[in-house]
């Protein structure tokens, strides 16, 4: 159409009747539907906020309550669970990942095993059972060298610390894994070429190049680490939610306290969000499409 | 002298397919050889056994007189531990047919990660031989741009002086022109041409008869796995005495 519509005004400047386009107004289109579209997003979020500030919610309370001790301590608590558990399950996951890809099939199907059993077992029954690890070992230690009793180890924080690691440990290791098959067999021969070893070639060719596509999966995963620490106030570890709910079980403002923890929850995972962000284009140096949008 | 590399009845299979059928070779100090042949002919599978990017089935390969890939000793042959495996490829440099640059690391970064990561030369030093090579391969310029920043020939200039650091005693080129758009092809030879000049033990795996005709002492046609014919290159390319050697070499330059 556009190549008759071209032939048309040849032709029509051959006739010597053409108007000079070039010096013609261009009019964009107007876009109707969008400016409806958006109308309908406002009116529906005016009301989403009229509807929660006229519900029985006092958020005079909410706003005392943001930055009670009891509150930030616990905040503080989950963010060092979080961090920590994630970091537990980033090793754990980068190590079975690489088991995934060795030779031996013990090492192999261990790395397997470990992945069905606690992607397949729930979290919080994980961490039910860390919690209770003293019923199947009274006492952990080296016989005769040293020897501690469990339940004195096994505190609310270590024990959803390996619960959440561990867990997440399985799901890592998929993402590691993915992100370590997404790096062309060439480059492991071009590291063995100038006479790298295996380990040399993971940590300082393949492994770089993975985090590009093992980044983006890890921050979710992060972020649904944040939220998932919360299981962790059903052994009476006192993060943010059990702060929360401890303060609501003395004062009864539930929905008060719950919009305590979810603004906090939100801003944890605001700086998470952006911290990752930073992290992928670090990770994307020299790669096409997100270098050229530095 | 020694030959730099020697091959006795060389042997690799996969599965059933017999990819090389028993090749015998030596190659002197100096020497530039071109393996030329019909693609599935053997001659990567042969370049790639040579640094033990492949593992050889049967008989044995010697670089600079040490046995490659295992240790003797007595009547027994010792597989050799990932690290030696490492150390022994450090004799030969490789050029892939497909550059293999690493793309997270700028062309500078490229020539200088073995240096400083696997000879663990002193970061200045490897830098400032790693300009010097990058110069050398007439890519000064360049040294800090990414991979996907540098064309195909670039890219590959930058791989033959990555391989070059490592001051390895033969170099190995698989195809190094295959991948490349055809106006790129001279500038890569150049530098090959200038590289067996300088005295390089090359053996390189082509399907340029021209670059061969010019620069090899040797050229070896191979084909099903063995080396049909070998010979000065006026005499494999200008009069094989093997009618398959001449159909090859008029398929090709028809």
């Amino acid at each position: 159409m556009l190549l008759e519509v071209g032939e048309q005004l040849v032709k029509a400047d051959q006739r010597g009747h053409a108007d000079d386009l070039s010096q013609f107004e261009h009019v964009r289109r107007k876009h109707i539907g969008r400016y409806f579209a958006a109308a309908v997003v406002l009116v529906m979020a005016l009301w989403i906020i009229r509807a929660f500030a006229h519900g029985q919610i006092e958020w005079s309370v909410s706003w005392q309550y943001l930055t009670a001790r009891t509150v930030l301590f616990g905040l503080g608590n989950t963010v060092l669970l979080a961090v920590l558990a994630m970091l537990l399950g980033i090793v754990l996951g980068v190590i079975v990942a690489i088991m995934r890809f060795s030779a031996s099939p013990i090492i192999n199907w261990a790395a397997l095993a470990y992945v069905w059993l606690f992607r397949g077992v729930p979290s919080l029954l994980q961490l039910l059972l860390w919690f209770n690890l003293a019923l199947v070992f009274p006492t952990i230690g080296i016989p005769g060298l040293f020897e501690w009793r469990t339940v004195d180890l096994m505190t609310p924080f270590f024990a959803a610390l390996l619960g959440l690691g561990i867990n997440q440990g399985a799901y890592t290791s998929e993402v590691v894994r993915a992100g370590l098959l997404s790096v062309e067999d060439g480059q492991y021969e071009a590291a063995s070429a100038i006479g790298m070893h295996r380990l040399q070639a993971l940590r300082r060719i393949i492994l770089p190049q993975a985090m590009r596509v093992i980044l983006p999966p890890i921050g979710n995963e992060f972020i649904g680490m944040v939220k998932w620490t919360s299981l962790a106030s059903v052994i009476q570890f006192s993060e943010v939610m059990y702060a929360s709910e401890s303060i609501y079980y003395v004062n009864n403002r539930v929905i008060e306290l719950l919009f305590v923890a979810a603004f906090w929850y939100l801003i944890v995972v605001t700086v998470l969000s952006f911290l990752q962000g930073r992290l992928e284009r670090y990770f994307a140096r020299g790669a096409g499409r997100a270098s050229q949008s530095r | 002298m020694n030959p730099i590399l020697k091959a006795i009845d060389v042997r690799k299979s996969y599965g059933s397919f017999e990819a090389l059928k028993g090749i015998d070779l030596e190659i002197n100090r100096g020497e530039v050889l071109c393996l030329i042949g019909p693609s599935g002919s053997g001659k990567s599978t042969f370049l790639r056994c040579i640094n033990q990017l492949e593992i050889i089935n049967g008989g044995a390969l010697w670089i600079n007189g040490e046995l490659v890939g295992y240790r003797r000793v007595g009547q027994k042959l010792y597989e050799l531990s990932e690290r030696e495996i490492a150390r022994q490829r450090l004799a030969t440099g490789m050029v892939f047919q497909r550059f293999n640059l690493f793309p997270h690391k700028t062309a500078l970064q490229n020539v200088i990660e073995g240096p400083a990561q696997v000879l663990k030369v002193e970061r200045r030093q490897a830098e400032a031989a790693g300009r010097e090579l990058l110069d050398r391969v007439g890519l000064a310029q360049k040294c800090d741009a990414y991979p996907i920043e540098l064309s195909g020939g670039q890219q590959q200039r930058v791989a033959i002086a990555r391989a070059l650091a490592m001051k390895p005693a033969l170099m190995l080129f698989d195809e190094p022109t295959s991948a490349l758009d055809p106006e790129l092809v001279g500038e890569v030879l150049a530098v090959m041409r200038d590289l067996a000049r300088s005295g390089m033990t090359m053996v390189v795996v082509t399907h340029e008869l021209g670059f061969a005709r010019e620069v090899a002492n040797r050229v070896l046609f191979m084909d099903h796995g063995l080396v049909v014919e070998s010979g000065p290159p006026e005499q494999i390319l200008g009069s094989p005495t093997h009618a398959r050697t001449r159909e090859f070499i008029s398929a090709v330059l028809s």
